[in-house]
C-alpha cells in the first residue's frame, strides 16, 4: 500500500474537520476500553497471563529459526506446503503464482493485517483475479477502496450511511428501493452477497494469528467465522503469515488467546478460534486439498536485530489504539498507512522508513496509556523515544526546534545564565500579563495560543522569592 | 540461488548474532515441544466437582448469548432438537453430524422432524452436532473435524444446535488439551481442524453495534446431556 | 529531615507559589527545606524530543547540584519520572553515571507521594470551597503511581468535595513540546478533557503538573470558562486565598 504518512498533519487536520468520522471516534472512549476492564476485572490472574505471554514471545523471538523450521517440517508431515519470503516483493509474486496455479477466479480472503502490509488485494487485481474480503468491516471498506482505519476494526470510522452507500453502489442487482436504514439489514445484505462468494470461492487466503510449532497449526480467530469459511470452502488455501507469529505449543497459544481477546474487544474469548493442521484428509467431507504457507519475513529480521526487537511480541489485539487520545482525536487514516495508533507510530517507521513517517513517533504525548495496556508488555514511549533519538541524530527534526532546544539546553547548564535571562522575561511578562492573568496572543507561541490562553507568570520567580525569603529567615 | 528459506534463517540467525542452535540447545527446545507446560492457569476453569464445572460452563456459554438446556438421556435429544426449531419457527429439517453421540436417536419419532447426514448445504437451516468437550472457563465449545464432522456443518446453517455430554465438560483450556493429548493425540492423528466456538457468530463492525450471526450461526443452542459420558 | 526542593524550570518561571507552598508543606511536615541555586530544568524536553547530547548534559548537572541529599522533592509527576525513570536510560553506556543516576533516582520523589508515602503525613487541614476534578496527570499517573496520595491529602480540606472524572486516566494533550508541535491534535484532546471536566460539573480543577493545568487552564480560559484550576500544593498550604488560580487575574479589586 502507498502510504501517505509523510503528509501525517495534513492528514490530521482533515481528520479533526470530518465531522462523521468525529462521531465515529466519539463512540471510542465508551467502548472498547470500557469493555476490556470490565473483562479484566473478571479475571484475577490477568496480569500473571500478561507476563507469561511476554516470556513466550521473548523465548520465541529468541529461537525464532528453531521455532520456524519445526513448524515447517510439521506442516510437511501433514501435507501442507510452507514458502520463505523475504519482502513484500517476493511474497505477491508468490502468491500470483499460487492462484494462477489452482485457476482462480473469485478468491476469498478474510482479514490479515500483513496482507495489508503487501497489498494483496491490489495485486490480485492487477493479475485479473477477484479478490473479496469476507470480514464486513473490511469488506465495506473494500467497497469504497479504502485502508483500515483499524487494525480490528477495519471500518470503524464510518456511519451506517455511508456503508449503505456502498452498499447501494456495489450491490446493483438488488432492488434501488430496498431498505437499508439498520445495521442489521447492511448486514443481512453483506452475509448474503458473501455467501455467494463463499461458494463460488477457488482460493482461500488468511493470515494467522499464531503458528504453533509443535503441531503445524495454524491459528484463526474471528467473532464472524469468515476466516473459518475462507478456509474450509475453496479447493485451495494460502495462509500468509509474518515470522514472529509463532508460539512454541498449544498450551502458549491458550495463553496468548486469553491476553487477546480480552484486550482487544474485552470479549473473554473470540466468539470461533480455529486450529488447522493442513490440508482435507482421505475421507474428510470438507476443507481445501492444498495447504501452503506463506512466512514473510517483510522487515522482521531487521527489527530482532536492532532495538524495536520488543515490537514484535505484538498480537495485534489493538490494545493500545482503543486507549490512544492522539488516535482517538484523529482517527486510523491519518497514519497514512496499515497500521495506525501507539503501535502504528513504532511499527511504520521500521516498515516503511523513518524518512517516510518523520511525524509518527513525535506526534505523541507519551502518556504511557498504551503500554499500561499492551498484554504483551511493549514498552511503547520507550520505543517512540528511541524513534526520536534516531531521528535527532540523523538531523531530522525542524530547524525551530532543534535550535530552540539546543538553546533553552544551553541555557538550563548555566544556572547563573539562565536565572538573568529568565528572571528579566518572567518580570516583563508578569507585568504585561498581570490585570487578566492570561496572554491571548504571544509573538512565536502560535502554537500555543491559536487554541489557548497563555496563563502569565506571576511576576518573579521562584528563585528571586527564595533569596528574599532566605534573607529573611537568616 | 540462495532460497527464501536460507534467507530468512541466515537473517535471522545474524540478527540473533549467533549460527544455528547446537544439539544440546535444539534438546532443550525439542523437550519443551515435547512435553509442553502449562502456563498461569486461571481459578475460573479449575473447580472439583462435575456439578461446578457444568454450572461455570452454563453460565459463561450464557454470557456470550448461546442458550443451553439441559436434558435427563439421549432420548431426549430429538425433542428437544424439534422443540428448538418450533420455537424459532424454523423448518422441522436438520443436518446432523455422524457423532457416535447421535447414533441410538431416533430423530423421526420426534414428530415430522426430518434428519440427513453430511456435509452442510448452502440452504440448511439448521444443524446438530456433537463437540469434543465444552470448556467452562469460557463457556467454549470444542470441535474436531473428521469424516463424520465436516466443519461446515459449523459454519453454514444459521442455526447450530450441538450436543454436549455432561462428561464431557472440562474446566480449562489445558484439560481440553490434556484431553486430547491423551485421547487422540496431537500428532500425525490430531484432527485437521479444531474449532473452539465461543457463542454465535457476530460483528460489530457497522457502528460498533453489536449483532449476532454474522457469517457464522446467528443461534448456538447446546443440549448438555446428563449421565452420558463422554463422546470419545 | 533535610529536604532538596527541585522546584522545576515552569514552577520557577510561571508560578512560584506552587514553590512556595511546597516549601510551607515541607516545613509544617517538619523538614529543612534547601534548594540548591545550580538548579534549572529537569531536561524532559531534551529527553522527549530525541536530543541525548543535551539531555545527558543536563541530567550531569541535576545528579551533581543534588549529589548531597539525602531526599529530593519535585512539585511536578513529569519531572519527577523524568529524574526518576528516564535519567538512569540515559546512561546505560556509562556504568558510573548510570550508578549516580540511579542513587538520585532512588532519592527522588513527587510532592504528594512524599507527603503520604514517605513523611506519612495524613490529610491537612486548610479550605477550599469548590466541587474539584482532580486531574491526574500521565506521568505522574504511569511513571510513578501517583493516584491516591493527593485524595488523600486533600481529604482534609474543608468545604472541598472531590470529583472523579469519566476520562480521569485519558492526557489532556499537553505532552510538553507535543502541543506545540500538533496544536491542532492537541486542541482536539484538551477539548476532550475540558468536555469531561465540565460534565462532571466542577468549578475547579486540581492537579499535580503545572504543565497539564495551564494547557487546561488556558483553554477554559479561551472557550470562555471561568475554573479556579490550581496546583494541588496551593490548595494543601492554604494559600488560594491569596493567589489567583492559574491563569486567573489578581484578586478581585487590583484590576
Amino acid at each position: 500500500m502507498q502510504s501517505t504518512a509523510r503528509a501525517f498533519t495534513a492528514n490530521a487536520r482533515q481528520a479533526l474537520d470530518d465531522a462523521k468520522l468525529q462521531v465515529a471516534l466519539a463512540r471510542f472512549p465508551e467502548g472498547f476500553p470500557v469493555k476490556r476492564r470490565l473483562a479484566v476485572e473478571r479475571l484475577p490472574e490477568f496480569e500473571a497471563l500478561r507476563d507469561d505471554a511476554k516470556e513466550i514471545k521473548d523465548h520465541v523471538l529468541a529461537h525464532l529459526d528453531y521455532y520456524l523450521e519445526r513448524f515447517e517440517a510439521k506442516v510437511a508431515e501433514r501435507g501442507g506446503q510452507v514458502h520463505w519470503c523475504s519482502d513484500a516483493e517476493e511474497a505477491r509474486t508468490l502468491l500470483v503464482k499460487l492462484c494462477r496455479d489452482a485457476g482462480a477466479t473469485t478468491i476469498t480472503k478474510a482479514k490479515s493485517m500483513i496482507g495489508e502490509e503487501i497489498g494483496v488485494n491490489d495485486c490480485l487485481e492487477e493479475a485479473g483475479f477477484k479478490p473479496v474480503e469476507t470480514d464486513l468491516g473490511e469488506y465495506i471498506i473494500q467497497l469504497r477502496h479504502e485502508p483500515p482505519s483499524h487494525i480490528i476494526a477495519p471500518a470503524v470510522h464510518l456511519s451506517k450511511d455511508q456503508v449503505a452507500e456502498a452498499f447501494r453502489a456495489a450491490h446493483k442487482d438488488l432492488p434501488d428501493d430496498r431498505p437499508l436504514n439498520e445495521p442489521q439489514e447492511m448486514l443481512d445484505e453483506a452475509r448474503a452477497v458473501l455467501r455467494r462468494a463463499f461458494l463460488s470461492s477457488s482460493v482461500g487466503i488468511t493470515g494467522a494469528n499464531m503458528l504453533v510449532a509443535e503441531t503445524g497449526s495454524i491459528v484463526l480467530v474471528t467473532n464472524e467465522g469468515n476466516a473459518d469459511l475462507t478456509q474450509t470452502i475453496p479447493p485451495v488455501q494460502i495462509v500468509i503469515a509474518s515470522i514472529e507469529k509463532i508460539v512454541p505449543t498449544l498450551e502458549d497459544a491458550a495463553t496468548v488467546l486469553r491476553v487477546l481477546a480480552r484486550s482487544a474487544t474485552g470479549q473473554d474469548l473470540s466468539v470461533y478460534t480455529t486450529f488447522t493442521t493442513g490440508p482435507r484428509r482421505s475421507g474428510d467431507l470438507d476443507g481445501p486439498q492444498h495447504f501452503h504457507v506463506i512466512l514473510l519475513d517483510n522487515g522482521r529480521t531487521r527489527m530482532l536485530g536492532g532495538e524495536f526487537r520488543e515490537m514484535l511480541r505484538c498480537i495485534r489485539c489493538g490494545a493500545c489504539i482503543n486507549h490512544c487520545p492522539v488516535y482517538g482525536a484523529i482517527g486510523g487514516h491519518a497514519y497514512g498507512w496499515v497500521y495506525s495508533g501507539p503501535m502504528g507510530a513504532v511499527l511504520i517507521p521500521n516498515l516503511i522508513g523513518v524518512d517516510e513517517a518523520k511525524d509518527l513517533p513525535n506526534a505523541s504525548t507519551l502518556c504511557g496509556r498504551c503500554e499500561e495496556v499492551c498484554p504483551m508488555r511493549i514498552p511503547l514511549p520507550r520505543l517512540l523515544r528511541k524513534l526520536r533519538d534516531q531521528q535527532f541524530e540523523a538531523g531530522q527534526v525542524p530547524p525551530l526546534f532543534r535550535y530552540g532546544l539546543r538553546w533553552w539546553a544551553r541555557l538550563a547548564r548555566w544556572p547563573a545564565l539562565y536565572r538573568l535571562a529568565t528572571g528579566a522575561g518572567v518580570a516583563t511578562l508578569g507585568r504585561l500579563g498581570r490585570r487578566k492573568g492570561r496572554f491571548r496572543k504571544m509573538p512565536f507561541a502560535g502554537g500555543w495560543t491559536n487554541a489557548r490562553d497563555l496563563p502569565a507568570p506571576q511576576g518573579r520567580t521562584f528563585q528571586q522569592w527564595w533569596s528574599a525569603e532566605k534573607g529573611v529567615r537568616q | 540461488m540462495i532460497s527464501g528459506r536460507e534467507r530468512t534463517l541466515s537473517a535471522i540467525r545474524d540478527a540473533l548474532g549467533r549460527g544455528a542452535l547446537g544439539p544440546d540447545e535444539k534438546a532443550k527446545l525439542e523437550r519443551r515441544l515435547r512435553y509442553p507446560r502449562a502456563n498461569v492457569v486461571p481459578a475460573r476453569g479449575q473447580c472439583d466437582s462435575r456439578e461446578g464445572l457444568v454450572a461455570t460452563f452454563i453460565a459463561e456459554a450464557e454470557r456470550v448469548n448461546a442458550t443451553v438446556e439441559r436434558l435427563c438421556s439421549g432420548d431426549d435429544i430429538a425433542p428437544a432438537v424439534a422443540d428448538f426449531l418450533r420455537a424459532h419457527n424454523l423448518p422441522q429439517r436438520v443436518r446432523v453430524a455422524g457423532d457416535a453421540v447421535f447414533k441410538d436417536v431416533r430423530w423421526s419419532d420426534a414428530g415430522g422432524l426430518e434428519a440427513e447426514a453430511g456435509p452442510a448445504a448452502a440452504d440448511d437451516s439448521a444443524s446438530v452436532t456433537g463437540a469434543y468437550a465444552g470448556i467452562a472457563e469460557t463457556g467454549t465449545l470444542m470441535l474436531l473435524s473428521g469424516p463424520d464432522s465436516p466443519t461446515l456443518l459449523n459454519f453454514l446453517p444459521p442455526n447450530h444446535i450441538i450436543v454436549l455430554p455432561e462428561g464431557s465438560v472440562v474446566g480449562t483450556y489445558e484439560d481440553a488439551w490434556h484431553r486430547l493429548r491423551a485421547e487422540v493425540g496431537t500428532g500425525i492423528a490430531m484432527p485437521r481442524v479444531i474449532t473452539w466456538i465461543t457463542g454465535p457468530s457476530r460483528t460489530a463492525d457497522i457502528e460498533q453495534t453489536l449483532l449476532l450471526g454474522a457469517h457464522g450461526p446467528r443461534r448456538l443452542h447446546v443440549l448438555l446431556v446428563d449421565g452420558a459420558t463422554s463422546a470419545a | 529531615m533535610k529536604v532538596a526542593l527541585f522546584v522545576t524550570c515552569l514552577v520557577d518561571l510561571i508560578r512560584p507559589s506552587v514553590g512556595m507552598a511546597a516549601v510551607k508543606l515541607l516545613r509544617d511536615a517538619g523538614c529543612e527545606v534547601v534548594v540548591p541555586a545550580a538548579q534549572t530544568c529537569c531536561g524532559q524536553p531534551a529527553v522527549n524530543s530525541g536530543d541525548r547530547a543535551d539531555a545527558v548534559a543536563i541530567a550531569k548537572r541535576v545528579i551533581d547540584a543534588f549529589s548531597s541529599f539525602s531526599h529530593v522533592v519535585v512539585p511536578s509527576g513529569s519531572c519527577a519520572g523524568t529524574i526518576k525513570v528516564h535519567y538512569p536510560e540515559l546512561f546505560q553506556d556509562d556504568p558510573v553515571m548510570a550508578r549516580r543516576a540511579r542513587d538520585l533516582a532512588d532519592r527522588t520523589f513527587e510532592l504528594t507521594t512524599f507527603l503520604a508515602d514517605v513523611l506519612k503525613v495524613g490529610a491537612i487541614a486548610g479550605r477550599f470551597d469548590a466541587e474539584a476534578a482532580y486531574h491526574d496527570s500521565c506521568s505522574g499517573l504511569r511513571e510513578l503511581g501517583i493516584r491516591e496520595q493527593p485524595r488523600a491529602l486533600l481529604a482534609g480540606i474543608a468545604g472541598l468535595e472531590l470529583q472523579e472524572l469519566k476520562g480521569a486516566a485519558t492526557c489532556c494533550g499537553f505532552g510538553g513540546l507535543f502541543c506545540v508541535k500538533y496544536p491542532d491534535i492537541s486542541e482536539k484532546m484538551v477539548d476532550a478533557k475540558v468536555d469531561d471536566i465540565l460534565a462532571s460539573g466542577a468549578d475547579a480543577v486540581l492537579g499535580g503538573d503545572l504543565g497539564c493545568l495551564m494547557n487546561i487552564a488556558g483553554r477554559l480560559s479561551r472557550r470562555g470558562v471561568p475554573m479556579n484550576v490550581r496546583h494541588v500544593a496551593e490548595v494543601l498550604a492554604d494559600m488560594t486565598a491569596d493567589v489567583p488560580p492559574v491563569g486567573g487575574r489578581e484578586a478581585r479589586g487590583s484590576a
